[in-house]
């Protein structure tokens, strides 16, 4: 540990006020759903509204999600466009073999490594991938930012790289949607670079060899291009 | 005139929605084990349900009823992959899995 006591100090501090401002954005948004939920914004559901969003932030508090990134609003139409695309030609594919008279899907379960395997990241592609037909989310193991997912209506093992790598970009559109600019390079390499046993944590928490310590993802970056050939 | 078409399209909206509900419960029906049900009871269910809504938008037109079916369309798209991996996940644990419909299966080898 490198770092002198008062800029350990200012690190908490700093820590502290991204938590309060976290705190209060969640808040924010249980605010608007209490008002959406009654239909109408009035002073009285505002205020009901502070006291149930509070309540709930106090007696159900839940992990801090790790936000290093930034919006990128160009990136998110182009994910969600993408999305709704992917959608609807899932559905009509699922819902064509599930009307098509006698045919036996077959299925598969694969592996899929993410890149980013930040929890936001894990827990988005995780909802993104599982919420378009034909893939569902069997497991997700959080120490290795893998997902285990199920396939439907395999045909032949073009068709496992076909989805494994569908889910890969899945990954890259998002963290080019919300995604730091460490997570971006991360997602821009080849994808076979990251090996069973590589580094797994981008934040290097868990790391012995950071001399950092607890850190952003950018310390970690150098480390990473010298285990890359 | 804009009325009448926007009647007109929510009224194609909800008979999409309902078609894929239709053929969603055609699927659980007919898939031959519980994750390849899971496909179809949770997912033509995505769209079939927001096109229901946006049916539903077109039709009724008030902002007291479009914010709550926007909050139904964001709680039902966060909420779905939720439940179906819980289910997915207990089917794969408890071993009700029809292996010889799978081509690969990487969870094994975990």
């Amino acid at each position: 540990m490198t770092a002198g006591p008062g800029e350990a100090r200012a690190g908490r501090v700093r820590l502290g006020v991204r938590r309060w401002r976290d705190q209060a954005v969640a808040l924010g948004w249980l605010v608007l759903i209490w008002n959406l939920l009654w239909g109408e914004f009035t002073w009285g559901n505002l205020l009901a509204g502070l006291l149930m969003g509070a309540a709930v932030l106090v007696f159900f508090p839940l992990p801090s999600v790790t936000f290093a990134g930034r919006l990128r609003p160009a990136a998110l139409l182009v994910l969600a466009g993408r999305f709704v695309v992917e959608l609807v030609v899932a559905s009509a594919h699922i819902a064509r073999i599930a009307v098509q008279p006698g045919y036996v899907p077959r299925s598969a379960v694969i592996a899929v490594p993410l890149r980013v395997p930040t929890d936001l990241n894990l827990a988005l592609t995780a909802e993104l991938v599982s919420l378009v037909p034909g893939t569902l989310v069997i497991e997700a193991d959080r120490a290795t930012g893998t997902l285990y997912l199920h396939v439907m209506d395999v045909r032949g093992p073009q068709d496992l790289v076909a989805n494994r790598r569908r889910v890969l970009t899945v990954e890259r559109r998002l963290v080019r949607a919300i995604g730091s600019s460490a997570e971006l390079r991360r997602v821009y390499e080849p994808s076979a670079d990251r090996a069973p046993g590589g580094p797994a944590d981008p934040g290097g928490s868990t790391d012995p060899a950071d001399p950092g310590g607890p850190a952003g993802p950018d310390p970690v970056d150098p480390t990473d291009k010298e285990n890359r050939p | 005139m804009l009325a009448t078409a926007a009647d007109w399209l929510g009224a194609a909206c909800l008979v999409g929605g309902a078609l894929l509900a239709l053929a969603a419960g055609i699927g659980v029906l007919r898939f031959p084990d519980v994750l390849d049900r899971m496909h179809a009871a949770t997912k033509p269910q995505v769209l079939g349900v927001l096109l229901l809504l946006a049916g539903l938008a077109l039709r009724l037109r008030t902002p007291r009823d479009l914010g709550m079916v926007a909050l139904v369309a964001v709680f039902q798209l966060a909420t779905a992959p939720v439940a179906a991996q819980m289910i997915a996940r207990a089917a794969y644990r408890s071993g009700r899995v029809d292996r010889s419909l799978l081509d690969a299966d990487e969870l094994a080898d975990r």
